[in-house]
């Protein structure tokens, strides 16, 4: 017990001094999964959109799939990365693997599925609720498609929120595609999960607590825009 | 030749028909709105009449029938020249007067011209205290004000109404009829689902009454409550319920 104590200890005082090896982990980790999330919006709010507002045989299918795909097993996506950045892969001249550009694949991969699914869900929605007015206002599609975005500003944004943490918490897939290596592909769950292994606890406790306090911001975040959404008409 | 003071009008539409599984909710022989004045819809529940504005307006596809706006057929451009006040207004997330603003550069308008006009569209609508508030929890009567506020800042040519008044306060009506009368004798041709007769007498130049599905009587106001046509006419008058065929 003593020892959890003092690991508890210097595993605070290893984020309140701002430790330079934690911050480089932190700084790639948020890098990494920020980097994710921005690609994976590129190309899943296009995708949710479509799937919102249009009707074509097997547009079901396509709902279905991209739903379940929300569920994507991480280490199953790392092992498929993996085989397609590895030197015998379809992208092995690229030299990717165990590289943060890497990494980013691998949870852009598992992030587009949040967001499209969870934006095709908003968008349909609202696209119910306003066709026919917008209809009447004689907008094309894209300026009615432009107008829900807009109108389901809020709801994206958390939807966003919602694959930033989904790939900040992420461990099984950066592991196999980004190797762990110190100071090139080292975050936050690799690295717990690898400190841990080597019993030293208190640099995994004191990135359990950066990312503990990643996901309380996440929340808030999401519950501020919330709040910030019905002071600006949007209720 | 075609007018291009009116894009929409003359609107006439022949062998409109809608069913929906095994059931007719529409089978319109024809209909023609030009002109000016008020016509005022009305029928029994469910007899089409919500449903046959929506496939004037073009927002619903018939199964069969033929629309012509102005000689042409409907197209997205001239979307703009109806005016459509649905039965629950759709209000965007926004203030009341970011929502004129938004129907105003729909139609055309450039940001300064639609900053400029929305303020004046909601005095004209009374409300102008309420420009800032969100327009999704305004009450019945202001919201159905501002929908209207809204169609009309558009000028449209042909004004649709889908019971712009069911369930608001006598004050609120009202305001709303006064709003219709004033876009009436501006020259505005308006179409209005009224279920309350008196209001129909009130607002309207004509009469159309429509019993499933179809056009049983289209008249001047006066003739259909002096002498109604037929027997569901009069039983409607005197406030009979009548059964829809399927039910009976």
């Amino acid at each position: 017990m003593q020892d959890f104590a003092a690991s508890f200890l210097e595993a605070f005082q290893l984020v309140l001094g701002f430790n330079s090896g934690l911050l480089e982990i932190v700084w790639l980790s948020l890098k990494v999964s920020m980097t994710a999330v921005v690609v994976a919006a590129i190309i899943g709010l296009p995708i949710g959109a479509f799937l919102a507002v249009s009707r074509f045989p097997g547009r079901g299918i396509i709902i279905v799939t991209v739903t379940a795909m929300m569920g994507l097993p991480p280490v199953v996506v790392g092992l498929v990365v993996y085989l397609l950045l590895s030197n015998a892969g379809v992208l092995g001249p690229l030299q990717l693997l165990y590289t943060p550009t890497a990494m980013i694949i691998a949870q852009t991969i598992l992030v587009v599925p949040i967001i499209a699914a969870l934006a095709r869900q908003t968008l349909e929605d609202l696209n119910v609720e306003y066709r026919d007015q917008l209809k009447l206002f004689g907008l094309g599609s894209f300026a009615r498609l432009r107008t829900l975005l807009w109108e389901g500003r809020y709801s994206l944004m958390t939807t966003l929120l919602a694959g930033f943490g989904r790939a900040v918490a992420e461990v099984g897939a950066v592991i196999i595609v980004g190797g762990n290596i110190n100071h090139v592909t080292r975050v936050m769950t690799t690295t717990i999960a690898l400190e841990t292994s080597k019993g030293n606890l208190a640099l995994a406790l004191g990135l359990g607590i950066v990312l503990v306090v990643i996901a309380f911001t996440i929340n808030a975040l999401a519950f501020l825009l919330r709040a910030a959404a019905e002071r600006s008409a949007y209720v | 030749m075609q007018s291009n003071t009116r894009p929409v009008l003359p609107l006439i539409a022949k062998g409109l028909f809608v069913r929906r599984k095994g059931r007719v909710l529409l089978d319109v022989d024809s209909i023609a709105i030009d002109g000016s004045g008020t016509t005022v819809l009305v029928g029994p529940n469910g007899a089409g009449k919500s449903l046959l504005l929506k496939v004037l307006s073009g927002l619903r596809v018939p199964d069969k029938g033929q629309i012509s706006w102005n000689g042409l057929a409907p197209d997205r451009q001239r979307y703009c020249r109806f005016g459509f006040v649905l039965q629950n207004p759709v209000m965007l997330r926004r203030s009341a007067l970011s929502n004129v603003e938004y129907a105003l550069r729909a139609v055309g308008h450039d940001k300064s011209e639609a900053k400029r006009r929305a303020p004046i569209v909601l005095e004209e609508a009374g409300l102008t205290s309420l420009a800032s508030a969100s327009a999704r929890v305004l009450s019945g009567g202001e919201m159905q004000r501002l929908a209207l506020a809204r169609a009309l800042a558009a000028g449209p040519d042909l004004l649709f109404l889908d019971e712009p008044t069911s369930s608001l306060d006598p004050a609120s009506v009202l305001a709303i009829e006064a709003m219709v009368k004033n876009a009436s004798r501006d020259g505005m041709r308006i179409v209005l689902i009224a279920h309350d007769l008196a209001q129909a007498k009130r607002v309207g130049d004509e009469i159309i009454f429509m019993h499933r599905g179809k056009i049983a009587e289209n008249v001047p106001m006066e003739q259909f409550f002096k002498q109604p046509g037929t027997p569901e006419a009069e039983a409607f008058i005197a406030g009979k319920i009548l059964v829809p065929k399927e039910q009976q």
